[in-house]
Parts: C-alpha cells; sequence; structure tokens
C-alpha cells in the first residue's frame, strides 16, 4: 500500500466548462475517495421567485441552464399549467417536443466534442460541434434565439413553426443522421477511443438504482427509466423504448448518448408527420393557487420541478432537482478505484452541468 | 398526467416511514423545502414512476435525522437544506458543515421573523 496523497483537481481545470472542485485522496496512482466541493455558482434562482411573478419566471427557469434552457422553461411552464388545471393546444405539444428533442441532440453532440477534446481527439471535437452547429441554425430560423429561445410560455408556445420549416429541419436531420453515424463510428469502434472508455469508470444496475443515478448515466448501467415514459407533451402519442446498455462503463454512457441522438432525430420525424393544425397557445387568466411535482427527461436526466402557489401572482416557492444534482453522488462511486489519469474522463461521463445544479 | 401522492408524517416518523421505502425499492428522487408560510419538508420517491412525497412540518426548534442511513446520497439535499433554510439535521453521512454553497449571507431562504 502506497503513502496516501491528497490532489485537489478544480475548480479550473481544462476538461471543466464550470467549475466544480474534488479532492481526490489518492495511494500512488489510483483513487480511493474523492470528496466534491461545489457552491462556486450559486445563484439564488429559486429565492428569485419572490421578485418575479408567476409568468415572469418563466425567463429566470429559462436561465437556470444555458444548455438545457428549453426544457426548464417547459418544465416550469408544466407545472404551472397543472396547478392551473390548464389543457394546452395539442400543436403546442407537439412543438414542444420537438424542440425538446432538438435540445437533447445538440446537448450530446456537444457533450460528445467535450468528450473527445478530453482525450486529445481534437477533430473529432470540431466535427461534432460541426453536427451540433446545424441544430444551433434550426433553433435561430425557428426560435430567433440560438441558446435561450424564450419560446416556451404558460399555456403553450410563443411561436410556430410551418410546414416547410418542418420540411426542412427534416431535410437537415436526414443529413446530419447520417454525418452523425460516420463520428459514431470512432467513438465506438476506435480503439484509441475505445481504450480511454472501456472498462473505465463501472458502476453496476444496483449501485446506479442506489445512488439515485439518473439518465444516461442510469440507463448505461441497466436501469430502464426514463421520463419521457410519462407521456408528458407528445410523447404519449410517440413510439419509443429507453435506449439501454448494461456495462455501465464510461464506453456504454457514450453509446447511450450517441443512440439517443438517433432516438431523438426519429422521435423529431414522427411529430413532424403527426403534428395536428391549430392553436399554439391558449389564454391563461388568474393565478395560481395549489402545488405540483412535475418530472421530465432532459438530455442529463430526470428533471424535478416543484411550485407552491398562494393564489397571488407571486409564489412561494419554485425548486429545481436537476439530474447532474442527482448524478454526483454516483459519478463519486465510479471515481473510488480509478486510475489518476482516468478523472478527467470520468467527470465528463456523467456530463456534469454545474449551473443548473447549483441554480 | 402524473399520478403524486403526498403523505402528511411527523418528523419523528421520518426514519421509520423512509425505511419502509427503502425495503420496498423506492429511490430518493428528491429533498423539498418550503419556508412559506412554515417550514415544511417533502421526501419525495419513486418505484416504476409511482411518485409519493413524505410531507412534514416543522417547528423552529425542530431537529430532524438524516436519512443517508438509508439513502447515502441524501447528503447533497441535506446539505443544501440545512444550509440555505438553516433546518437542524443530525448525522448527515457526509456534512459540509454549512459550506456546500460559497454564499455569505447565513439561511438566506430561510423565512425571516420580518417577512412573516
Amino acid at each position: 500500500m502506497g503513502n496516501k496523497t491528497v490532489i485537489p483537481f478544480g475548480p479550473q481545470h481544462p476538461v471543466l466548462p464550470e467549475p466544480i472542485h474534488l479532492d481526490l485522496v489518492l495511494e500512488d496512482e489510483t483513487v480511493i475517495e474523492a470528496i466534491p466541493s461545489i457552491g462556486y455558482i450559486h445563484r439564488g434562482l429559486e429565492r428569485l421567485i419572490e421578485k418575479k411573478d408567476f409568468q415572469q419566471y418563466t425567463f429566470v427557469a429559462e436561465r437556470i441552464c444555458g444548455i438545457c434552457s428549453f426544457m426548464h422553461g417547459m418544465g416550469y411552464c408544466m407545472t404551472i399549467e397543472s396547478i392551473m388545471n390548464a389543457q394546452i393546444p395539442e400543436r403546442a405539444k407537439y412543438l414542444r417536443t420537438i424542440w425538446a428533442e432538438l435540445s437533447r441532440i445538440h446537448s450530446h453532440l456537444l457533450w460528445m466534442g467535450l468528450l473527445a477534446d478530453a482525450f486529445g481527439f481534437e477533430s473529432l471535437f470540431m466535427h461534432s460541434w460541426r453536427l451540433r452547429e446545424q441544430i444551433l441554425d434550426i433553433f435561430e430560423q425557428t426560435t430567433g434565439g440560438r441558446v435561450i429561445f424564450s419560446v416556451c410560455d404558460i399555456g403553450g408556445v410563443k411561436k410556430d413553426i410551418d410546414s416547410e420549416m418542418l420540411k426542412k429541419i427534416e431535410e437537415v436531420l436526414t443529413k446530419l443522421e447520417e454525418e452523425a453515424k460516420e463520428i459514431s463510428k470512432v467513438f465506438l469502434n476506435d480503439s484509441s477511443v475505445k481504450h480511454r472508455t472501456k472498462g473505465i469508470g463501472v458502476l453496476s444496475k444496483i449501485e446506479a438504482y442506489d445512488l439515485g443515478a439518473v439518465g444516461p448515466m442510469a440507463r448505461a448501467s441497466g436501469v430502464p427509466f426514463d421520463m419521457r415514459k410519462l407521456g408528458y407533451a407528445a410523447y404519449e402519442n410517440l413510439k419509443f423504448e429507453p435506449i439501454i446498455e448494461t456495462d455501465g462503463d464510461s464506453y456504454a454512457r457514450t453509446s447511450v448518448r450517441i443512440k439517443e441522438i438517433f432516438q431523438s432525430i426519429d422521435l423529431i420525424r414522427q411529430c413532424i408527420h403527426l403534428i395536428p393544425d391549430g392553436e399554439i397557445k391558449v389564454k391563461i387568466t388568474g393565478n395560481p393557487n395549489g402545488e405540483h411535482f412535475t418530472r421530465l427527461e432532459q438530455p442529463r436526466g430526470e428533471v424535478v420541478y416543484y411550485a407552491k402557489a398562494n393564489g397571488t401572482k407571486f409564489l412561494d416557492r419554485v425548486r429545481v432537482r436537476t439530474p447532474t444534482f442527482a448524478n454526483i453522488p454516483a459519478m463519486l462511486q465510479t471515481l473510488k478505484g480509478c486510475d489518476f489519469s482516468d478523472v478527467p474522463i470520468l467527470i465528463l461521463t456523467i456530463d456534469p452541468c454545474i449551473s443548473c445544479t447549483e441554480r | 398526467m402524473e399520478q403524486q401522492s403526498i403523505i402528511e408524517i411527523s418528523p419523528n416518523d421520518l426514519l421509520a416511514e423512509t425505511s419502509k421505502l427503502k425495503n420496498e425499492g423506492y429511490r430518493l428522487v428528491a429533498i423539498t423545502c418550503t419556508s412559506k408560510p412554515s417550514t415544511e419538508l417533502s421526501y419525495s420517491f419513486d418505484k416504476e414512476y409511482e411518485f409519493i412525497s413524505l410531507r412534514m412540518q416543522l417547528k423552529d426548534d425542530d431537529k430532524i435525522e438524516s436519512i443517508s442511513s438509508f439513502y447515502p446520497y441524501s447528503f447533497l439535499y441535506e446539505n443544501e437544506i440545512k444550509e440555505l433554510f438553516g433546518v437542524i439535521i443530525n448525522n448527515i453521512s457526509l456534512d459540509f458543515n454549512n459550506h456546500l454553497y460559497k454564499i455569505s449571507e447565513q439561511t438566506p431562504f430561510k423565512q425571516k421573523k420580518e417577512e412573516v
């Protein structure tokens, strides 16, 4: 047994887009414990509900995260709509689903680029982000924004996508699908990539469940839940099954996210073929009174929105439990026993979003 | 719409009720604290998309036990609630002693006396 050494990792590190700190306890080159420290970007956004009324807070929810921005707005709106028993138009449900799945594609491509960058495969990083740009272009053409869209609103959505644009989205996705297949081959078959991911950071199915892992982190270990199966938005009318892998290593987590890109493309195609004509928003009158928990599947996994309203335009409480918050304990588990040089890849394989986590 | 049930419990029953859910295979989904009109804690669990919350009302001097002996990953939720709302939670498996977040104000989410 070697001497124990504590190595501080982060909050600033080339592999971290956002700050998180870990005290890594090592014996020789092996990590035996990782103690997390967060809190560098806590913004108190939940408390802002006391200053912004329930309509204005949609804009705050969208700013919790720059990657899942649309789905944060959607989660908040769905919660308020549930409290107010508001039924949004069918077309709005499909539009929300299209933007949500486009968000998943761009988030997974962003993550693939970061992973490639972490193991030093710069051309793969650039190809991943080149594909992602095409999704951002769709956002810009349909909403006017590339990061924050501000199209989701309580009662529906603010903007429609006409049939010509829907056809164009399908064409872009068909082309993107072919290109994504090409880069997927490198992520899944290249020996140098597999060397960095195969068998690294194994999280068993029992560990994933017992540690509360969510999203691709859980599904890569064989835990089969996906909140889209709850049937919110248009998902109740779409055919899909959660993407599952069983090895629980970094390779399995990569594989799940890559397959989810193709699944999202399929879901968007289904939406384009099924979307009905009609209104995109219902008028909301009065103030919410009551409480509700909403769960939906973001790119990183299950997010929980809770709102408590008192009949005035200012809510008593909004609470957001983000997927990265839930995945930190599972990440710490994967770090135990790993080689020190694998730490950056293992942190990345939970696809951490610290802005979400700290809110 | 997803079916949700909220079960009211007393703080003294928290560990027993949590233990029961753990043995039945429920996953801890979130712990939520509200401070208006009074301090209220909701422990939310899921099993095969069934969503249950244990709900308890707390008085100012109430102390509660951590559930990290059943759900080790509850430590993040409990540290957050302790630090932001000032709820006293004993025996958290990894206790950051009010230094989870880098904040300048103590218990910023706690309902101040003048706000009541």
